[in-house]
Formats: C-alpha cells, structure tokens, sequence
C-alpha cells in the first residue's frame, strides 16, 4: 500500500473509531432532571405530621426507614436516596407552601405519596403545570386516576369508589332486599366511598333508609349507632376510621343490633381497631383486603411478611407492625423503588412517569397473594383489586375471587 | 360565705392600653421597611416571594384581630369564619362567575363585614370567656356549614374549589408570583394605614374607651352597643380581604383549609406581636409561618412539642410580644444616640 | 316515641362524659378565673400514664390511685413552672401559655405511645344496666363517680377552710391576701386538683372512646360548654349542664332534618349561647356584678 493510501486508511480509520465512540456514549447517555444525578436522587413527600390526621405521620417515618435500607444496600443503580419530607398538619394552604418548598426550593426530582385529599387537591394543578411528578398519593379519593387531564398524577390504593362497589355488588347478590344504613364521616373520605356505593347499587340504591354522617370532632359516635338501629335497617355500611370504626363495633354488641356488617378496608386493621373493640364483637363482619395485615397470623411465614418484620426489627423498630400505616408506608415505598429502577439512568420526569405506567404484574411484599400492580397509559390506578374477606375468630377469612373494581371518573 | 347571691368583683382590664404614641414605627422605620419590601422580591426565588405574601396576607388577618381585642377588647377566637367567608366569597365569584379577582375583594370585604356586623350584635351581651365560646361556636361551625349538602353545588362540598391565579396585568413583564406580591402589598399598605387612621381617630377612641373600662365609657356617652358592632364589622370585613387574598394566592379554597387551628394561629399571631400594636401583626404572622417549620426542622416526630417549647420562650421572655422588642430596641437607639 | 326515650338515654350517657370533664373545667375556673385550654390534653396523658402502669403489671385500682397522685403533683408542677412566672402577664399571653401547653402535651402523648388505639379497662364491666342496653353498666359506674365528685366537690368549696381559701383567692385576690391567704399557692392547689379530676375523667371516658392522644379534643370543647351552661361557679351546674349538652345534642341529631346531623355541636352552643343572653351567669351561676 502506498503511504497515501496508509495514511489515508489511518484517518478515515481514526474518523470511524471516534465516530463510535462517541457514538457509543451518546447511547449510554445519562439523562436527568432537577433532582436527579450521578450519586443521588431527590424525593420530596408532604405528610400530617401534626395537627388531626397526626395517626398517618407514620407513613412518612415508614417510607423515609425504608429508603434509608435501600441506600445500605447500595442505592438504585447506584444513587442514594435523599427523601425530603415535610409536614402540612392536613391544612391544604400549609400543603402548597410545604410543595412549592420542596419543587422551587429543595429542587426535588418528584412528590411521592403525598397524603390527604384536600391537600393533593391543592397541589394537583401547580404540579402538573410544572411538570412534577405527583406519584402515588396516598389517599383513595376516585379523582387521581385521570391520565389525560392530570398526567402527572398517579394514585396508589385502590380507590374508596371502587371498594363501595364491590361492597354494593355485594349486598345485591347475598340480600337484594336489604334494608341498607350507610354510617359515613363526613369528610372526602366518607363521601367518595357514598357515591361508589350508590353508584354500584344503581336503581336499587332507593334501599338505603338511612345516611347517618358524623364529623370527626365528636368523641364519640353512641348516639349514631342508636339512631342507626332505629331505622329497622338490616345491613350496615359502615364508613369509619379506626377510632369510631371501633366504637361502632362496641356499641353494636352492647346494644344487640346483628345486622350485616360491611366495614370498610381503612378500619380492617385486626390490631388497629378489631382487637381493642372485642374479638368477640366483630365475629362476621366483612370487609375487603389489598394488603396483608400485619396483626394477622396468617402471615407469619409467608415470606413477604417476614422481610417486612425483618427491614422493621432493622430500620425502624419503633414501627408498630400491626398498624396499617406502616404496611402501607412499606408497600408504597416499595413500588417507587421499583420505578425509580425501570428508569435506570434516564432520570428525568418525564420518563418517570413512563415507567409508573408501565408496571406490569408487580407484587410488593405486603399485598396479598394475587393483587398486583399494573398500569398503563390510560390506567393510573395502578391497585384496583381487592378480595372480599369474613372475621372468624381472631383472623380475616378471605373468600371468594379477587375482584376488580377499576373506576375512572 | 358570702350572704349575697351575688359575687362583685372589680375587675382589671383584660386588654391593655397601648400608648398612642407608640401605636406604630418610627417614619425613618417605615420608610426603610417599605423601601425593603419594594425592592427584595427582585432578588429572591418565586418561593420566597410566595411566602412573604402569606405574611402579609395573615398579617391583616392578625391586624384585624389586633383592631379587635386590641382596639375594642373584645375577645375573639372566631376570625378563621370571617377568613372563610372572605376567601369562599372571592373563589365563588371568581370561578362561577367569572368575575375579576381584584374586583371580588372588595365584595369579600362587604360580605364578611355584614357578617362580623350580624355576628357583634347578638354578641352584645356577652364578654370574656363566654364571647371567648360564642366566637369558638362560630369558628367550629364555618367548615361544617362550607360542608353542607345543599350549598355544595356553589362551594365545591368537601372537595373545595380551584382557583386559578391571575397574571400580571397589561403585559407586565412578571411573574404571577410577583405580581400577586405588589397587589397584597398595596392592599396591605392601604389597609394598615387605614387601620392606624381609624384607631387615632374618634372612633378609636371611642373604641379604646369600651376597651379600658365598658361603663365608664357609656357613662361618658360612647354609643357602647354601635362601636362594639361596627368594631366586629370592620375586623371581619379586613379578615374576609384577607381571605380573598389567601384564596388567590393559594389557589384553593377548602373546608379543611379553615378549622379553628387557623384562629388559634391567628390569636397566637396577635399576642406574640404585641396585642394592640398594629406593626406586630406581621411579625406575629411571620411567627406563625415560620416558627412550626422551623419547628419541624428541629424534631419531625415531636414538632408541636418544639413549637410549644419556642412559643413559652417567647412568651416567658417578651410577655407583651414583639412590641416589648421594639420598645427595648427604641431606648437602646435614644441612649446610643447620646 | 321509643327513639325519642333511646336518643334521651344515649344522650344521658354521652353526658355523663361531659359532665365529667366539666367538673374539672370548674376545679380550674374556681382557681383561676380562666379556663385552661390544655385541660383535656393533661386529662388524656394521665389517662395513658394509668395505662402504661397497668401494662407493667400493676392492678387497676393501684394504677388508679397512683395516677391520682401523679396527675395531682403533675398539675402543681407545671404550675409553679410554668405558669407563675406568666403571672404578672397579661391574661391573653396566658391563654397563649395554655395553647403551648396543649402542643407540648399532645406531641409528646402521640410520640411516646403512638396514634393507634388502645382498649382501656372498666371496673364497673359492660353490660347492660338494668335491662336497658342503652346504658351500660360502665356508664352507670361513670355517672355514679361523677355524681360523687359532685359532692365531694361542693362540700370542699362550700365547708373546708381551704375551699372557701380558694374561692376567695380567685374572686378578690388582693383582699384575700390581706386576711392571710396564700393566693400563690392556692392557684397551684387549683391546678393540682383540676389535673387530678381531669384524670378521673380520662379513666372513666376512656373505655368508651378507646384511648389515644387525640381524643380528649372534642370532650374539651362539650365539656366548657357544659360547664359554662351549668355556671362556672357551680359544679352541679357543670354536672347538669353535661347532661342537658349529651340530650340535646342527640335530640337535634335525630329531629333537626337536613343540618340536624352535621350542625350537631354548633347547635349546641348556639343553645348554650342562647341561655346565656337570658341567664348571663349560667342556669345555676352566681351572678357577676361589675362595678367601675
């Protein structure tokens, strides 16, 4: 070969060595956004640890344990956790100054779970405007699962419509001339879950005699039960959080009244709220189940259950296992790692929610045995199932098939 | 044992006098203040901006309260319904109506002034701790009434209303945040100036007078019943401005955003500024901002117990609040001065 | 016409917990002048204090009588801390020391036994009471004691030294001082003995409502009511103004159509309100004169 020629293949050899080099790294591009980087990633949470919801404050404590166990272990795909996490005392005002903080001030990559309707409410629209991820609140008002309205937000649990739905098929199928109470809180809770059981009795929905609400400032809710057996109604929706749900429970038995129990899944907890009302008093009520309860027996060797004991012995041993909130912390937590992971090195908001929607047949730890997660780009509810369950005994009973009670708005 | 039926005390004033003189800064004080309040938001993040308008906007709640016991000493824990109002009333108009943000404040203002004005009258007759409950009533019943079924087609039930903020008007060249700053400065200025006129004037002191002792001032011809109203319209009227400001700058208004926590604050607001002392209303409002963050930053599991512990600091070392402060910073100035 | 007897008998029973947190909202008032807003709070801790000493082991009427002692001591303590030195304050900076009092007390609570609830014993059991299963027998029990701290109550302020001491050391603290009256320490004693009747009624309360840190905050608020209706000089006016507040309250509930049910506390003190116009001193209030 002449020396031209040699230099000549030397160069374009050289231009095609470079070419796919740099060609290569282009490829293996790490993309990021605010809050995202080399060696960690940000994530901001708003949680009430103060004022009247102060019981959900775990959830936060949970989370913030459980990441702290993912960065012993090395991170994902190699970067640290930094979970920011402030208190907005369930007041929505303090809400959007506690977010604004966290997007304009701490520059966090996402909001995970942030807790309580009136407060996502508040922040829904500012976050989607600027394109923050407003991944996995942690409430179960209906309204989280809109894609193409708010495709920056995304539910976790299963929401209380569809729950009051499947509670409603129900009733239907087991005693279609039910005389039906409904008690409720007052609140977004309570209602949401109102409409979905009216919704799902549809025409028969003429059967509920009684909507007995009581507000959460009233110590105790004696009275209702009294007013509620008075109606002669034989089915009982009862729509209440732990303190009153127990409340409710004693009361009933004091007073004699049997009818057929259908409690919701936020008061379901067997050391939460079973326990301290009376193994005794509780016999048959039904309720539904995402999660495993962690007061259950049940689950003592089932393997999910004991990482979940054993990350608590480890990383937050004041976690109370039989509160649900603590379950719950753990599963969500769990799931935001699994996303943070999809996304490998392509950090940025964008593709976060992309990968939050295309969960696929994931299995936390913590949910029962055949509820999983999926989601797509028109399903943001990435929990809709849930299992009907019967108390006997000390335990839940599960029964019948896992239902799914997908609802949009 | 007494062999009356009746217990007959002489009683000491629940309110203090505050000095007229010392009602308000300094003017070499104002103008600095305001020169800063001008100029800081040109150099700082739309967040910071965002949380000196919550200042100001709680400030003219506190202001009023201050206007209230401070002014006519008539206790009140009731000033989140007024807040309400005020803040329902501007959303409602703005969403449903689509009217103008500038123009519902005003409106506010009238609404939650006829309710203050309604709320004073029956009020009358009460004093102290069961004025103390009547308002508590008061408070307690606003977010179950905004709850209720048949006015939910209106205010959103429990589910509340968005707002949407307005832009900076004729193509100004600022944020939303900013812009929303300027305009709750004015309204501010406006209103604070108003107050210091009000209470300097003959009606303040016809108010101050019921304050420092009910029956002496009747005895001299202070029409009682009309200034204790007209007292509770004017406090609620700016509490409901206030309101429309916070509905604004928020972006939503709720039930849950108006509890008695929020008149708590407020009363807090008033004594660790200085009950009476109308500049200590805002930084008895910065108080209430900061202070619970500052809290939780010391201590997340135990936040309210720090905010209680700094609260009884402040209280244990400044008794009259913020105004005692300045009272010291004023006499260390005079003896520096010679 | 059997709901009307039902709601009456439930409201009864309802009552019976304000009327007992209403006699310690008159302990206070008698001691102070004032109402201390952080009343319920401190009722609450001694109640979970009970409960951790008989998680240790120790059986309910010994946890019962030591809690007494500790909420007694507890209540002077806080008192001479806290609150003396606020004494040449201003009433409202005062009032702000009981809110502070309230955040410390509640925070502290929920982060030393947590926000899930705890079932709490009753000596008196459950069961029906005289056949009728609106009352049960705990509730009997709790009327009972209330009824009998009513009179211990009454003969303390009407008949002892101390109680007259006390009564007077609120009323006309400087003329008490004159005829020897320790006004200082009479205050704390007022503190002490609220603490200890607040604590009484968290422990009979709390088998009802299940214990946590939040749930005095509701009683508090009945339990002014009441004792304002009932005249807050007059603890058989608390003891009643309970009872009338836990009746009316589930009558409006159940006959008010529409708002009845939501407007329940509201009412209520609209109610109380209401009386007030007409009896400013409460219905069995002494009445206050002022003189200029």
């Amino acid at each position: 070969m002449t020396t031209q020629a040699k230099l000549r293949l030397a160069a374009v050899s050289a231009a095609l060595v470079t070419l796919v080099a740099t060609g290569g790294t282009a490829l293996a591009q790490k993309k990021y956004d605010t809050g995202a980087s080399d060696t960690e990633i940000k994530i901001g949470n708003i949680m009430p640890y103060s004022g009247p919801a102060s019981a959900y404050g775990v959830i936060g404590k949970t989370e913030e344990a459980y990441f702290k166990k993912i960065n012993a272990e090395g991170g994902i795909n190699g970067r640290k956790i930094n979970y920011i996490t402030y208190d907005d005392a369930y007041s929505p005002p303090k809400a959007v100054e506690q977010v604004r903080k966290l997007v304009e001030s701490d520059e966090v990559l996402l909001v995970f779970n942030p807790l309580g309707t009136p407060s996502n409410t508040a922040i829904q629209k500012y976050l989607n405007s600027k394109k923050v991820p407003q991944l996995f609140v942690a409430t179960g008002a209906t309204k989280w699962n809109e894609p193409k309205t708010f495709p920056w937000t995304m539910g976790w649990q299963p929401s209380y419509q569809s729950e009051a739905q499947i509670y409603a098929k129900y009733v239907l199928k087991e005693k279609p001339n039910a005389k039906i109470a409904v008690l409720f809180q007052n609140d977004d809770f309570g209602k949401d879950y109102l409409k979905g059981l009216k919704d799902g009795l549809g025409a028969k929905a003429s059967q509920i005699v009684l909507e007995e609400s009581y507000e959460v400032s009233e110590p105790s809710i004696d009275g209702h039960i009294v007013k509620l057996k008075a109606s002669g109604a034989d089915v009982l929706i009862n729509i209440t959080t732990p303190k009153f749900a127990a409340q409710s429970i004693k009361k009933m038995a004091e007073i004699e009244w049997k009818p057929m129990h259908l409690l919701t899944n936020v008061s379901a907890s067997v050391g939460g709220v079973i326990k301290p009302a009376g193994f005794e008093n509780a016999q048959g009520i039904i309720s539904a189940a995402y999660a495993k309860d962690g007061a259950d027996s049940q689950w003592d060797n089932d393997p999910g259950m004991k990482k979940f004991l054993d990350f608590l012995a480890k990383y937050y041993p004041e976690g109370n296992k039989i509160d649900g909130s603590v379950v719950y912390g753990y599963g969500a937590a769990q799931t935001l790692v699994k996303v943070l992971q999809m996304c490998g090195d392509n950090l940025t908001r964008e593709n976060v929610m992309k990968q939050a929607a295309s969960l696929k047949d994931f299995e936390p730890d913590t949910l029962l045995p055949g509820v999983k997660i999926n989601t797509s780009a028109t399903d943001f509810a990435p929990i809709s199932q849930l299992q009907l369950m019967r108390f006997k005994g000390e335990k839940w009973e599960l029964f019948g098939d896992i239902m799914s009670g997908d609802v949009s708005q | 044992m007494s062999a009356a039926a009746e217990d007959v005390v002489t009683e000491a004033p629940a309110v203090e006098a505050v000095p007229k003189r010392a009602m308000t800064l300094g003017t070499g004080t104002s103008l600095v203040i305001l020169a800063a309040l001008l100029v800081v938001p040109m150099f700082v993040k739309n967040f910071i901006i965002f949380q000196m308008t919550m200042v100001m906007i709680y400030g003219l709640a506190v202001l009023a309260l201050n206007i209230l016991t401070g002014g006519s000493g008539q206790f009140s824990l009731g000033q989140s319904a007024f807040y309400a109002i005020g803040a329902y009333t501007s959303a409602v108009l703005m969403e449903n109506a689509n009217i103008n943000y500038a123009l519902t404040l005003p409106i506010a203002g009238l609404v939650s002034f006829a309710a203050g004005f309604l709320f004073g009258k029956p009020a009358l007759r009460l004093s102290g701790i069961y004025l103390a409950l009547a308002t508590f009533a008061l408070a307690v019943a606003m977010p179950q009434l905004l709850k209720l079924n048949f006015l939910e087609h209106w205010t959103g039930g429990v589910q509340g209303l968005v707002v949407t903020k307005p832009d900076a008007p004729f193509g100004l060249p600022m944020g939303q945040d900013m812009w929303l700053y300027y305009f709750t400065l004015a309204v501010t200025l406006a209103i604070y100036i108003g107050s210091i006129n009000l209470l300097r004037s003959r009606s303040g002191r016809a108010l101050m007078a019921i304050r420092d002792n009910e029956i002496a001032a009747s005895a001299m011809g202070v029409d009682v019943a009309l200034y204790k109203t007209l007292a509770f319209g004017v406090s609620a009227g700016i509490t409901g401005i206030a309101g429309g400001l916070g509905a604004i700058a928020v972006q939503f208004v709720a039930p849950d955003g108006y509890t008695i926590n929020l008149a708590i604050s407020l009363f807090l607001g008033m004594v660790v500024g200085g009950v009476g002392w109308l500049p200590g209303s805002f930084i008895g409002a910065a108080f209430i901002i900061f202070v619970p963050n500052i809290a939780e930053s010391i201590n997340k599991g135990l936040s309210g117990a720090v905010f209680g512990v700094l609260l009884f600091i402040v209280i244990f070392l400044v008794p009259h609040g913020a105004r005692q402060v300045a009272i010291v910073a004023q006499q260390l100035i005079g003896r520096l001065r010679k | 016409m059997e709901l009307f007897t039902n709601q009456v008998l439930a409201g009864i029973a309802t009552g019976a917990i304000y009327a007992c947190m209403a006699l310690a909202v008159v302990m206070i008032y008698q001691a102070i002048d004032h109402l201390n807003f952080a009343q319920g709070e401190m009722a609450m801790f001694s109640t979970f204090i009970s409960w951790q000493l008989m998680q240790w082991g120790i059986p309910y009427w010994w946890a019962f009588l030591m809690t007494l002692v500790i909420s007694f001591a507890g209540g002077i303590l806080i008192e001479r801390l806290l609150f003396k030195p606020l004494a040449k304050a201003p009433i409202l900076t005062n009032v702000a020391g009981f809110i502070a009092l309230f955040a410390i007390v509640n925070s502290v609570a929920g982060l030393t036994w947590d926000f899930t609830i705890k079932q709490y014993p009753t000596p008196f059991g459950s069961s029906p009471f005289l056949g009728s299963q609106l009352i049960s027998t705990h509730q009997a029990g709790m009327i009972g004691v209330t009824l009998l701290m009513l009179i211990g109550l009454y003969l303390f302020f009407q008949f002892t030294r101390i109680g007259l001491a006390m009564r007077a050391a609120a009323a006309l603290p400087e003329s008490a001082r004159l005829v020897g009256i320790n006004t200082s320490w009479m205050i704390a004693l007022g503190w002490g003995m609220a603490s200890a009747i607040g604590a009484v009624a968290g422990i009979l309360i709390a088998p009802v409502v299940f214990l946590e840190p939040n749930m005095m905050g509701g009683v508090l608020v009945y339990g002014f009511a009441a004792a304002v209706l009932g005249g807050l000089t007059s603890p058989l006016g608390a003891v009643v103004g309970g009872f009338l507040v836990g009746v009316f309250e589930n009558l409006a509930g159940t006959y008010i159509p529409g708002v009845g049910n939501e407007l329940k506390l509201p009412i209520a003190l609209a109610l109380i309100i209401t009386v007030l116009v007409f009896k400013p001193a409460g219905l069995f209030g002494r009445a206050i004169v002022k003189r200029v």
